[in-house]
Protein backbone atom coordinates (compact mmCIF):
# COMPACT_ATOMS: atom_id res chain seq x y z
CA UNK A 1 0.00 0.00 0.00
CA UNK A 2 2.76 2.40 0.99
CA UNK A 3 5.09 1.46 -1.84
CA UNK A 4 2.30 1.84 -4.40
CA UNK A 5 1.56 5.36 -3.15
CA UNK A 6 5.25 6.24 -3.45
CA UNK A 7 5.16 4.86 -6.97
CA UNK A 8 2.06 6.88 -7.82
CA UNK A 9 3.69 10.03 -6.47
CA UNK A 10 6.82 9.38 -8.50
CA UNK A 11 4.71 9.09 -11.64
CA UNK A 12 2.94 12.31 -10.82
CA UNK A 13 6.18 14.24 -10.34
CA UNK A 14 7.57 12.65 -13.51
CA UNK A 15 4.56 13.77 -15.53
CA UNK A 16 4.85 17.29 -14.13
CA UNK A 17 8.55 17.48 -14.99
CA UNK A 18 7.86 16.26 -18.50
CA UNK A 19 5.22 18.97 -19.00
CA UNK A 20 7.67 21.62 -17.76
CA UNK A 21 10.38 20.27 -20.05
CA UNK A 22 8.13 20.46 -23.11
CA UNK A 23 7.10 23.98 -22.11
CA UNK A 24 10.76 24.97 -21.70
CA UNK A 25 11.74 23.47 -25.04
CA UNK A 26 8.81 25.05 -26.90
CA UNK A 27 9.03 28.40 -25.05
CA UNK A 28 12.68 28.91 -25.91
CA UNK A 29 11.80 28.81 -29.61
CA UNK A 30 9.14 31.54 -29.37
CA UNK A 31 9.69 35.31 -29.44
CA UNK A 32 9.82 36.40 -25.73
CA UNK A 33 7.28 39.11 -26.52
CA UNK A 34 4.63 36.46 -27.04
CA UNK A 35 5.53 33.64 -24.67
CA UNK A 36 7.97 32.64 -22.01
CA UNK A 37 9.35 29.47 -20.47
CA UNK A 38 9.76 28.10 -16.93
CA UNK A 39 13.40 29.06 -16.27
CA UNK A 40 12.85 32.61 -17.58
CA UNK A 41 9.76 32.94 -15.40
CA UNK A 42 11.72 31.73 -12.41
CA UNK A 43 14.49 34.25 -13.15
CA UNK A 44 11.96 37.10 -13.23
CA UNK A 45 10.76 36.40 -9.68
CA UNK A 46 13.70 37.81 -7.62
CA UNK A 47 13.71 41.05 -9.62
CA UNK A 48 10.00 41.52 -9.09
CA UNK A 49 10.32 40.87 -5.37
CA UNK A 50 13.33 43.13 -4.90
CA UNK A 51 11.62 46.19 -6.37
CA UNK A 52 8.67 45.40 -4.14
CA UNK A 53 6.04 45.38 -6.87
CA UNK A 54 5.08 41.75 -6.38
CA UNK A 55 4.65 41.75 -2.56
CA UNK A 56 2.68 44.97 -2.78
CA UNK A 57 0.33 43.63 -5.44
CA UNK A 58 -0.03 40.39 -3.53
CA UNK A 59 -0.98 42.13 -0.29
CA UNK A 60 -3.51 44.30 -2.05
CA UNK A 61 -5.10 41.29 -3.74
CA UNK A 62 -5.23 39.23 -0.57
CA UNK A 63 -7.13 41.97 1.18
CA UNK A 64 -9.82 41.94 -1.51
CA UNK A 65 -9.91 38.15 -1.57
CA UNK A 66 -10.06 37.61 2.18
CA UNK A 67 -12.84 40.10 2.87
CA UNK A 68 -14.97 39.15 -0.13
CA UNK A 69 -14.57 35.44 0.39
CA UNK A 70 -15.23 35.60 4.13
CA UNK A 71 -18.46 37.50 3.59
CA UNK A 72 -19.59 35.07 0.90
CA UNK A 73 -18.91 32.04 3.11
CA UNK A 74 -20.68 33.42 6.18
CA UNK A 75 -23.67 34.79 4.27
CA UNK A 76 -23.81 31.81 1.91
CA UNK A 77 -23.80 29.16 4.64
CA UNK A 78 -26.43 31.01 6.65
CA UNK A 79 -28.74 31.58 3.71
CA UNK A 80 -28.23 28.07 2.32
CA UNK A 81 -29.08 26.44 5.64
CA UNK A 82 -32.19 28.58 6.05
CA UNK A 83 -33.36 27.96 2.49
CA UNK A 84 -32.74 24.23 2.86
CA UNK A 85 -34.60 23.90 6.12
CA UNK A 86 -37.52 26.30 5.58
CA UNK A 87 -39.53 25.75 2.38
CA UNK A 88 -41.06 29.22 2.66
CA UNK A 89 -37.66 30.89 2.55
CA UNK A 90 -36.67 28.75 -0.38
CA UNK A 91 -39.95 29.47 -2.16
CA UNK A 92 -39.46 33.20 -1.73
CA UNK A 93 -35.77 33.40 -2.68
CA UNK A 94 -35.15 30.54 -5.08
CA UNK A 95 -35.92 32.54 -8.27
CA UNK A 96 -33.70 35.43 -7.28
CA UNK A 97 -30.79 33.14 -6.41
CA UNK A 98 -31.17 31.14 -9.61
CA UNK A 99 -31.40 34.26 -11.77
CA UNK A 100 -28.31 35.84 -10.22
CA UNK A 101 -26.45 32.56 -10.43
CA UNK A 102 -27.34 32.08 -14.10
CA UNK A 103 -26.38 35.64 -15.12
CA UNK A 104 -22.69 36.06 -15.98
CA UNK A 105 -21.48 38.02 -12.99
CA UNK A 106 -19.01 39.96 -15.15
CA UNK A 107 -21.97 41.64 -16.83
CA UNK A 108 -22.84 43.23 -13.50
CA UNK A 109 -19.49 44.98 -13.17
CA UNK A 110 -20.60 48.25 -14.82
CA UNK A 111 -23.50 48.38 -12.38
CA UNK A 112 -21.23 47.58 -9.45
CA UNK A 113 -18.90 50.40 -10.50
CA UNK A 114 -21.85 52.81 -10.64
CA UNK A 115 -22.87 51.84 -7.14
CA UNK A 116 -19.60 51.25 -5.37
CA UNK A 117 -17.02 53.15 -7.44
CA UNK A 118 -13.72 51.73 -8.58
CA UNK A 119 -12.09 51.10 -5.22
CA UNK A 120 -11.87 48.35 -2.64
CA UNK A 121 -15.59 48.15 -1.99
CA UNK A 122 -16.44 47.42 -5.61
CA UNK A 123 -13.79 44.68 -5.75
CA UNK A 124 -15.09 43.06 -2.59
CA UNK A 125 -18.58 43.02 -4.07
CA UNK A 126 -17.29 41.31 -7.22
CA UNK A 127 -15.45 38.65 -5.19
CA UNK A 128 -18.54 38.15 -3.05
CA UNK A 129 -20.78 37.65 -6.08
CA UNK A 130 -18.35 35.15 -7.57
CA UNK A 131 -17.93 33.02 -4.47
CA UNK A 132 -21.36 33.31 -2.86
CA UNK A 133 -23.48 31.00 -5.03
CA UNK A 134 -21.61 27.70 -4.74
CA UNK A 135 -21.74 28.13 -0.97
CA UNK A 136 -25.50 28.81 -0.86
CA UNK A 137 -26.38 26.08 -3.30
CA UNK A 138 -24.26 23.44 -1.61
CA UNK A 139 -25.42 24.29 1.90
CA UNK A 140 -29.01 24.12 0.74
CA UNK A 141 -28.41 20.78 -1.00
CA UNK A 142 -26.82 19.46 2.18
CA UNK A 143 -29.88 20.25 4.25
CA UNK A 144 -32.23 18.89 1.63
CA UNK A 145 -30.39 15.60 1.24
CA UNK A 146 -30.38 15.04 4.94
CA UNK A 147 -32.16 11.77 5.71
CA UNK A 148 -35.43 12.28 7.52
CA UNK A 149 -34.38 9.60 10.00
CA UNK A 150 -31.62 11.87 11.37
CA UNK A 151 -34.12 14.64 12.07
CA UNK A 152 -36.40 12.14 13.75
CA UNK A 153 -33.71 11.20 16.24
CA UNK A 154 -34.05 14.77 17.48
CA UNK A 155 -37.83 14.91 17.22
CA UNK A 156 -38.21 11.67 19.17
CA UNK A 157 -36.29 13.34 22.00
CA UNK A 158 -38.64 16.37 21.84
CA UNK A 159 -35.79 18.59 20.68
CA UNK A 160 -36.77 22.17 19.85
CA UNK A 161 -36.46 23.42 16.28
CA UNK A 162 -33.34 25.35 17.24
CA UNK A 163 -31.79 22.24 18.80
CA UNK A 164 -32.61 20.18 15.71
CA UNK A 165 -31.06 22.90 13.57
CA UNK A 166 -27.92 23.27 15.63
CA UNK A 167 -27.31 19.69 16.72
CA UNK A 168 -28.49 17.79 13.65
CA UNK A 169 -29.06 19.93 10.54
CA UNK A 170 -25.75 21.83 10.68
CA UNK A 171 -23.41 18.93 11.48
CA UNK A 172 -25.22 16.64 9.04
CA UNK A 173 -24.85 19.15 6.19
CA UNK A 174 -21.24 19.88 7.04
CA UNK A 175 -19.73 17.76 4.24
CA UNK A 176 -21.83 19.62 1.68
CA UNK A 177 -21.04 22.99 3.22
CA UNK A 178 -17.32 22.29 3.02
CA UNK A 179 -17.62 21.12 -0.59
CA UNK A 180 -19.32 24.43 -1.42
CA UNK A 181 -16.59 26.37 0.35
CA UNK A 182 -13.93 24.45 -1.54
CA UNK A 183 -15.55 25.33 -4.88
CA UNK A 184 -15.98 28.93 -3.80
CA UNK A 185 -12.23 29.43 -3.23
CA UNK A 186 -11.51 29.12 -6.92
CA UNK A 187 -14.46 31.35 -7.79
CA UNK A 188 -13.24 33.96 -5.33
CA UNK A 189 -9.79 34.04 -6.95
CA UNK A 190 -11.40 34.47 -10.38
CA UNK A 191 -13.60 37.26 -9.02
CA UNK A 192 -10.58 38.97 -7.52
CA UNK A 193 -8.64 38.99 -10.82
CA UNK A 194 -11.68 40.10 -12.82
CA UNK A 195 -12.31 42.91 -10.35
CA UNK A 196 -8.71 44.06 -10.50
CA UNK A 197 -8.77 44.11 -14.28
CA UNK A 198 -12.11 45.85 -14.73
CA UNK A 199 -12.31 48.31 -11.84
CA UNK A 200 -9.32 50.34 -10.66
CA UNK A 201 -6.34 48.39 -11.94
CA UNK A 202 -4.54 47.11 -8.83
CA UNK A 203 -3.17 43.99 -7.25
CA UNK A 204 -2.19 40.83 -9.09
CA UNK A 205 -4.90 41.28 -11.73
CA UNK A 206 -3.60 44.80 -12.31
CA UNK A 207 -0.06 43.47 -12.68
CA UNK A 208 -1.20 41.05 -15.40
CA UNK A 209 -2.72 43.94 -17.35
CA UNK A 210 0.35 46.08 -16.83
CA UNK A 211 2.95 43.46 -17.80
CA UNK A 212 1.06 42.35 -20.86
CA UNK A 213 0.74 45.96 -22.03
CA UNK A 214 4.51 46.23 -21.69
CA UNK A 215 5.02 42.87 -23.41
CA UNK A 216 6.80 41.63 -20.27
CA UNK A 217 5.36 38.20 -20.89
CA UNK A 218 7.68 36.43 -18.44
CA UNK A 219 6.56 38.70 -15.58
CA UNK A 220 2.94 38.33 -16.54
CA UNK A 221 3.30 34.55 -16.40
CA UNK A 222 4.91 34.83 -12.96
CA UNK A 223 1.62 36.26 -11.73
CA UNK A 224 -0.38 33.57 -13.52
CA UNK A 225 1.70 30.81 -11.94
CA UNK A 226 1.30 32.49 -8.55
CA UNK A 227 -2.46 32.52 -8.98
CA UNK A 228 -2.47 28.84 -9.88
CA UNK A 229 -0.45 28.05 -6.77
CA UNK A 230 -2.72 30.24 -4.66
CA UNK A 231 -5.80 28.42 -5.87
CA UNK A 232 -4.30 25.01 -5.17
CA UNK A 233 -3.04 26.03 -1.73
CA UNK A 234 -6.32 27.55 -0.61
CA UNK A 235 -8.26 24.54 -1.83
CA UNK A 236 -5.86 22.24 0.03
CA UNK A 237 -6.26 24.33 3.16
CA UNK A 238 -10.02 23.92 3.00
CA UNK A 239 -9.62 20.16 2.57
CA UNK A 240 -7.34 20.09 5.60
CA UNK A 241 -9.83 22.01 7.72
CA UNK A 242 -12.55 19.67 6.49
CA UNK A 243 -10.61 16.62 7.64
CA UNK A 244 -9.86 18.13 11.04
CA UNK A 245 -13.44 19.20 11.61
CA UNK A 246 -14.87 15.84 10.61
CA UNK A 247 -12.75 13.07 12.11
CA UNK A 248 -15.71 10.69 11.81
CA UNK A 249 -15.71 11.18 8.07
CA UNK A 250 -12.01 10.61 7.70
CA UNK A 251 -12.05 7.21 9.39
CA UNK A 252 -15.27 6.35 7.58
CA UNK A 253 -13.52 6.89 4.27
CA UNK A 254 -10.40 5.06 5.35
CA UNK A 255 -12.48 2.00 6.12
CA UNK A 256 -14.10 1.85 2.71
CA UNK B 1 -59.75 5.08 31.68
CA UNK B 2 -60.85 1.61 30.88
CA UNK B 3 -58.10 -0.95 30.70
CA UNK B 4 -58.61 -4.42 29.41
CA UNK B 5 -56.17 -5.59 32.09
CA UNK B 6 -53.29 -7.98 31.73
CA UNK B 7 -54.04 -11.43 30.39
CA UNK B 8 -54.52 -13.87 33.20
CA UNK B 9 -51.88 -16.11 31.73
CA UNK B 10 -48.92 -14.49 33.39
CA UNK B 11 -49.05 -13.49 36.98
CA UNK B 12 -45.69 -14.55 38.19
CA UNK B 13 -43.33 -11.69 37.49
CA UNK B 14 -40.03 -10.66 38.99
CA UNK B 15 -40.22 -7.78 41.45
CA UNK B 16 -39.55 -4.49 39.72
CA UNK B 17 -36.91 -2.07 40.90
CA UNK B 18 -37.97 1.03 39.05
CA UNK B 19 -41.27 2.84 38.71
CA UNK B 20 -40.53 3.79 35.12
CA UNK B 21 -43.55 2.23 33.50
CA UNK B 22 -46.97 3.24 32.34
CA UNK B 23 -50.12 1.96 30.73
CA UNK B 24 -50.66 2.65 27.08
CA UNK B 25 -54.09 2.87 25.52
CA UNK B 26 -55.02 3.19 21.85
CA UNK B 27 -58.55 4.01 20.78
CA UNK B 28 -59.62 4.02 17.16
CA UNK B 29 -56.20 4.97 15.86
CA UNK B 30 -56.48 5.58 12.13
CA UNK B 31 -53.86 6.75 9.68
CA UNK B 32 -54.20 7.86 6.10
CA UNK B 33 -51.38 8.75 3.76
CA UNK B 34 -51.96 11.37 1.09
CA UNK B 35 -54.50 14.17 0.80
CA UNK B 36 -58.24 14.01 1.31
CA UNK B 37 -59.10 13.42 -2.34
CA UNK B 38 -56.85 10.41 -2.82
CA UNK B 39 -55.72 8.85 0.38
CA UNK B 40 -54.49 5.44 1.34
CA UNK B 41 -55.87 3.97 4.53
CA UNK B 42 -52.88 2.49 6.34
CA UNK B 43 -54.25 1.89 9.81
CA UNK B 44 -57.95 1.31 10.40
CA UNK B 45 -59.39 2.03 13.86
CA UNK B 46 -56.82 0.23 15.95
CA UNK B 47 -57.61 -0.15 19.63
CA UNK B 48 -55.71 -2.00 22.32
CA UNK B 49 -54.24 -1.46 25.73
CA UNK B 50 -50.96 -2.38 27.33
CA UNK B 51 -50.72 -2.52 31.08
CA UNK B 52 -47.76 -1.14 32.92
CA UNK B 53 -44.61 -3.19 32.82
CA UNK B 54 -45.94 -5.41 30.10
CA UNK B 55 -43.76 -6.55 27.20
CA UNK B 56 -45.88 -6.61 24.05
CA UNK B 57 -44.81 -7.50 20.54
CA UNK B 58 -46.50 -6.13 17.49
CA UNK B 59 -46.12 -8.86 14.89
CA UNK B 60 -46.83 -8.44 11.22
CA UNK B 61 -45.46 -8.75 7.74
CA UNK B 62 -43.69 -5.82 6.13
CA UNK B 63 -46.09 -3.19 4.92
CA UNK B 64 -48.82 -3.91 7.45
CA UNK B 65 -48.34 -0.56 9.14
CA UNK B 66 -46.73 -1.75 12.36
CA UNK B 67 -43.88 0.72 12.11
CA UNK B 68 -46.35 3.52 11.33
CA UNK B 69 -48.28 2.57 14.44
CA UNK B 70 -45.12 2.74 16.52
CA UNK B 71 -44.24 6.13 15.05
CA UNK B 72 -47.70 7.37 15.97
CA UNK B 73 -47.18 6.31 19.57
CA UNK B 74 -43.72 7.92 19.54
CA UNK B 75 -45.39 11.16 18.47
CA UNK B 76 -43.52 11.34 15.19
CA UNK B 77 -46.53 11.46 12.91
CA UNK B 78 -50.09 12.75 13.02
CA UNK B 79 -53.13 10.46 13.18
CA UNK B 80 -56.82 10.23 13.95
CA UNK B 81 -58.01 8.67 17.17
CA UNK B 82 -56.60 8.67 20.64
CA UNK B 83 -53.35 7.46 22.18
CA UNK B 84 -53.04 7.92 25.91
CA UNK B 85 -50.38 7.16 28.47
CA UNK B 86 -51.56 6.66 32.03
CA UNK B 87 -54.83 8.19 30.88
CA UNK B 88 -53.34 11.34 29.39
CA UNK B 89 -53.61 11.77 25.61
CA UNK B 90 -50.23 12.26 23.94
CA UNK B 91 -49.33 15.49 22.20
CA UNK B 92 -46.35 14.71 20.00
CA UNK B 93 -43.14 13.20 21.35
CA UNK B 94 -42.52 13.13 25.08
CA UNK B 95 -39.91 12.27 27.66
CA UNK B 96 -42.08 9.41 28.90
CA UNK B 97 -41.35 7.47 25.70
CA UNK B 98 -38.07 6.36 24.15
CA UNK B 99 -37.70 5.09 20.64
CA UNK B 100 -35.15 2.54 19.47
CA UNK B 101 -34.84 2.65 15.69
CA UNK B 102 -34.28 -0.20 13.28
CA UNK B 103 -31.26 1.52 11.72
CA UNK B 104 -29.95 2.26 15.23
CA UNK B 105 -30.75 5.98 15.02
CA UNK B 106 -27.23 7.19 15.72
CA UNK B 107 -25.68 10.50 14.72
CA UNK B 108 -22.58 9.57 12.69
CA UNK B 109 -20.61 12.64 13.78
CA UNK B 110 -21.02 11.86 17.46
CA UNK B 111 -19.03 9.30 19.37
CA UNK B 112 -20.67 6.50 21.32
CA UNK B 113 -20.63 8.70 24.42
CA UNK B 114 -21.96 11.70 22.49
CA UNK B 115 -24.80 9.65 21.07
CA UNK B 116 -25.80 8.25 24.43
CA UNK B 117 -25.71 11.72 25.98
CA UNK B 118 -27.84 13.21 23.22
CA UNK B 119 -31.25 12.65 24.81
CA UNK B 120 -30.14 14.23 28.09
CA UNK B 121 -28.30 17.04 26.32
CA UNK B 122 -31.48 18.00 24.49
CA UNK B 123 -33.30 18.07 27.79
CA UNK B 124 -30.73 20.47 29.22
CA UNK B 125 -29.00 18.20 31.74
CA UNK B 126 -25.73 19.68 32.99
CA UNK B 127 -22.69 18.08 31.41
CA UNK B 128 -21.44 16.28 34.50
CA UNK B 129 -24.79 14.77 35.30
CA UNK B 130 -25.50 13.51 31.82
CA UNK B 131 -22.00 12.11 31.55
CA UNK B 132 -22.49 10.17 34.76
CA UNK B 133 -25.80 8.73 33.53
CA UNK B 134 -24.29 7.89 30.14
CA UNK B 135 -21.37 6.09 31.76
CA UNK B 136 -23.79 4.08 33.85
CA UNK B 137 -25.57 2.90 30.69
CA UNK B 138 -22.25 2.27 28.94
CA UNK B 139 -21.22 -0.05 31.75
CA UNK B 140 -24.63 -1.76 31.80
CA UNK B 141 -24.62 -2.47 28.09
CA UNK B 142 -21.01 -3.61 27.86
CA UNK B 143 -19.84 -0.63 25.85
CA UNK B 144 -16.93 0.27 28.12
CA UNK B 145 -13.82 1.08 26.15
CA UNK B 146 -15.80 2.18 23.11
CA UNK B 147 -16.86 5.61 24.42
CA UNK B 148 -14.85 7.56 21.88
CA UNK B 149 -15.56 5.33 18.88
CA UNK B 150 -17.72 6.62 16.08
CA UNK B 151 -20.77 4.53 15.09
CA UNK B 152 -19.25 3.27 11.84
CA UNK B 153 -16.26 1.92 13.78
CA UNK B 154 -18.34 -0.56 15.76
CA UNK B 155 -20.49 -3.54 14.75
CA UNK B 156 -24.22 -3.41 14.14
CA UNK B 157 -24.90 -5.19 17.41
CA UNK B 158 -22.80 -2.62 19.27
CA UNK B 159 -24.53 0.22 17.46
CA UNK B 160 -27.92 -1.04 18.53
CA UNK B 161 -26.65 -1.28 22.08
CA UNK B 162 -25.74 2.40 21.83
CA UNK B 163 -29.25 3.12 20.55
CA UNK B 164 -30.72 1.21 23.48
CA UNK B 165 -28.38 2.93 25.94
CA UNK B 166 -29.49 6.34 24.71
CA UNK B 167 -33.15 5.31 24.97
CA UNK B 168 -32.60 4.18 28.56
CA UNK B 169 -30.84 7.35 29.76
CA UNK B 170 -34.24 9.04 29.84
CA UNK B 171 -35.59 6.38 32.20
CA UNK B 172 -38.63 6.10 29.93
CA UNK B 173 -41.98 4.76 31.04
CA UNK B 174 -42.53 3.19 27.65
CA UNK B 175 -39.85 1.78 25.41
CA UNK B 176 -40.80 1.68 21.73
CA UNK B 177 -38.64 -0.60 19.64
CA UNK B 178 -38.90 -0.72 15.86
CA UNK B 179 -37.46 -4.05 14.65
CA UNK B 180 -34.31 -3.19 16.56
CA UNK B 181 -32.52 -6.46 15.88
CA UNK B 182 -33.60 -6.97 12.27
CA UNK B 183 -30.32 -5.78 10.80
CA UNK B 184 -27.89 -7.80 12.90
CA UNK B 185 -26.78 -11.38 12.37
CA UNK B 186 -28.57 -14.30 13.99
CA UNK B 187 -26.12 -14.92 16.82
CA UNK B 188 -25.88 -11.26 17.80
CA UNK B 189 -29.61 -11.08 17.59
CA UNK B 190 -30.14 -13.88 20.10
CA UNK B 191 -27.56 -12.35 22.38
CA UNK B 192 -29.23 -8.93 22.20
CA UNK B 193 -32.64 -10.48 22.87
CA UNK B 194 -31.37 -12.01 26.10
CA UNK B 195 -29.72 -8.75 27.02
CA UNK B 196 -32.92 -6.84 26.43
CA UNK B 197 -34.91 -9.31 28.55
CA UNK B 198 -32.35 -8.94 31.29
CA UNK B 199 -32.54 -5.15 31.24
CA UNK B 200 -36.30 -5.21 31.12
CA UNK B 201 -36.41 -7.59 34.09
CA UNK B 202 -34.37 -5.09 36.07
CA UNK B 203 -36.09 -1.83 35.11
CA UNK B 204 -39.58 -3.10 34.37
CA UNK B 205 -40.41 -0.57 31.68
CA UNK B 206 -43.45 -1.08 29.49
CA UNK B 207 -42.19 -2.28 26.10
CA UNK B 208 -43.85 -2.23 22.72
CA UNK B 209 -41.64 -4.15 20.31
CA UNK B 210 -42.28 -4.30 16.58
CA UNK B 211 -41.03 -7.36 14.73
CA UNK B 212 -41.81 -9.55 11.75
CA UNK B 213 -40.22 -12.59 13.35
CA UNK B 214 -42.66 -14.96 15.04
CA UNK B 215 -39.86 -16.59 17.04
CA UNK B 216 -38.65 -13.26 18.33
CA UNK B 217 -42.16 -12.17 19.30
CA UNK B 218 -42.85 -15.37 21.25
CA UNK B 219 -39.47 -15.48 22.93
CA UNK B 220 -39.59 -11.91 24.17
CA UNK B 221 -43.13 -10.96 24.97
CA UNK B 222 -45.97 -11.37 27.41
CA UNK B 223 -48.44 -10.83 24.63
CA UNK B 224 -48.36 -10.77 20.86
CA UNK B 225 -50.59 -8.50 18.80
CA UNK B 226 -50.85 -9.88 15.29
CA UNK B 227 -51.35 -7.25 12.63
CA UNK B 228 -53.00 -7.75 9.27
CA UNK B 229 -52.43 -5.43 6.36
CA UNK B 230 -54.50 -3.58 3.80
CA UNK B 231 -55.55 -1.63 5.88
CA UNK B 232 -53.61 -2.39 9.03
CA UNK B 233 -55.67 -3.88 11.81
CA UNK B 234 -55.01 -6.00 14.86
CA UNK B 235 -56.12 -9.47 13.88
CA UNK B 236 -55.33 -11.35 17.06
CA UNK B 237 -54.25 -10.74 20.62
CA UNK B 238 -52.32 -13.76 21.84
CA UNK B 239 -51.04 -14.14 25.42
CA UNK B 240 -47.64 -15.79 25.76
CA UNK B 241 -47.65 -17.72 29.01
CA UNK B 242 -44.11 -19.01 28.93
CA UNK B 243 -42.32 -18.88 32.29
CA UNK B 244 -39.69 -16.22 32.96
CA UNK B 245 -36.79 -15.77 33.08
CA UNK B 246 -36.50 -17.28 29.66
CA UNK B 247 -33.44 -18.70 28.00
CA UNK B 248 -32.92 -19.85 24.46
CA UNK B 249 -31.88 -23.34 25.54
CA UNK B 250 -34.90 -24.02 27.74
CA UNK B 251 -37.65 -21.83 26.35
CA UNK B 252 -37.14 -22.54 22.68
CA UNK B 253 -37.30 -26.29 23.14
CA UNK B 254 -40.44 -26.24 25.28
CA UNK B 255 -43.66 -27.54 23.82
CA UNK B 256 -45.75 -24.41 24.60
CA UNK B 257 -43.18 -22.33 22.70
CA UNK B 258 -43.40 -24.51 19.64
CA UNK B 259 -47.18 -24.56 19.81
CA UNK B 260 -47.38 -20.79 20.13
CA UNK B 261 -45.21 -20.37 17.08
CA UNK B 262 -47.40 -22.77 15.15
CA UNK B 263 -50.51 -20.95 16.28
CA UNK B 264 -49.12 -17.52 15.40
CA UNK B 265 -48.04 -18.75 12.01
CA UNK B 266 -51.64 -19.68 11.36
CA UNK B 267 -52.81 -16.31 12.63
CA UNK B 268 -50.35 -14.45 10.48
CA UNK B 269 -51.53 -16.43 7.45
CA UNK B 270 -50.15 -16.35 3.96
CA UNK B 271 -46.68 -17.11 5.21
CA UNK B 272 -45.91 -18.81 1.94
CA UNK B 273 -42.14 -18.68 2.38
CA UNK B 274 -42.22 -21.32 5.03
CA UNK B 275 -45.10 -23.28 3.53
CA UNK B 276 -48.40 -22.93 5.27
CA UNK B 277 -49.11 -25.59 7.86
CA UNK B 278 -52.16 -27.73 7.22
CA UNK B 279 -55.35 -26.23 8.49
CA UNK B 280 -54.40 -22.63 7.85
CA UNK B 281 -57.51 -20.48 7.88
CA UNK B 282 -58.54 -19.58 4.35
CA UNK B 283 -56.17 -18.15 1.84
CA UNK B 284 -56.87 -14.48 2.33
CA UNK B 285 -54.05 -12.44 3.80
CA UNK B 286 -56.48 -9.66 4.37
CA UNK B 287 -58.72 -11.58 6.73
CA UNK B 288 -59.99 -9.66 9.72
CA UNK B 289 -60.67 -10.75 13.24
Amino acid sequence: MKTSSVKANARRVGSLLLTLAIWEWYGRGVDPLFFSYPTAILRAVPQMISVGELPEAFASSMQVLAVGWAISVVAGVALGLIMGRYPTANYLLDSQISALYAAPRVSLIPLIILWFGLGLRAKIVVVFLSAFFPVVINARAGVRNLPRSLIEIGLAESASEWQVFRKIVIPASFPYIMAGIRISVGRAVIGMIVAEMFTAITGLGGRIVLYSNRFATDRMLVVVVMLALLGVLLSQAVTLIEARAMPWRLTERARQ
Amino acid sequence: MQDRGPPAAFVDRVVRMSSGRATLELQGVTKRFGNSSSSLLVLDRISFGISDGEFVCLLGQSGCGKTTLLRIIAGLTDFEGLVSIDGTPIQGPGVDRSMVFQDYGLLPWRTVLGNIEFALEVRGFPKQERRAIAHEQIAKLGLSGFESHYPHQISGGMQQRVGLARALTKDPKILLMDEPFAAVDMQTREYLQDELLDIWRRIGTTVLFVTHSIEEAVYLSDRVLVMASGPGQVRADVPVDLPRPRSAAVTKSSIPYVELIRYLRLQLGGDSERGRPSGAPGSSRKGVV
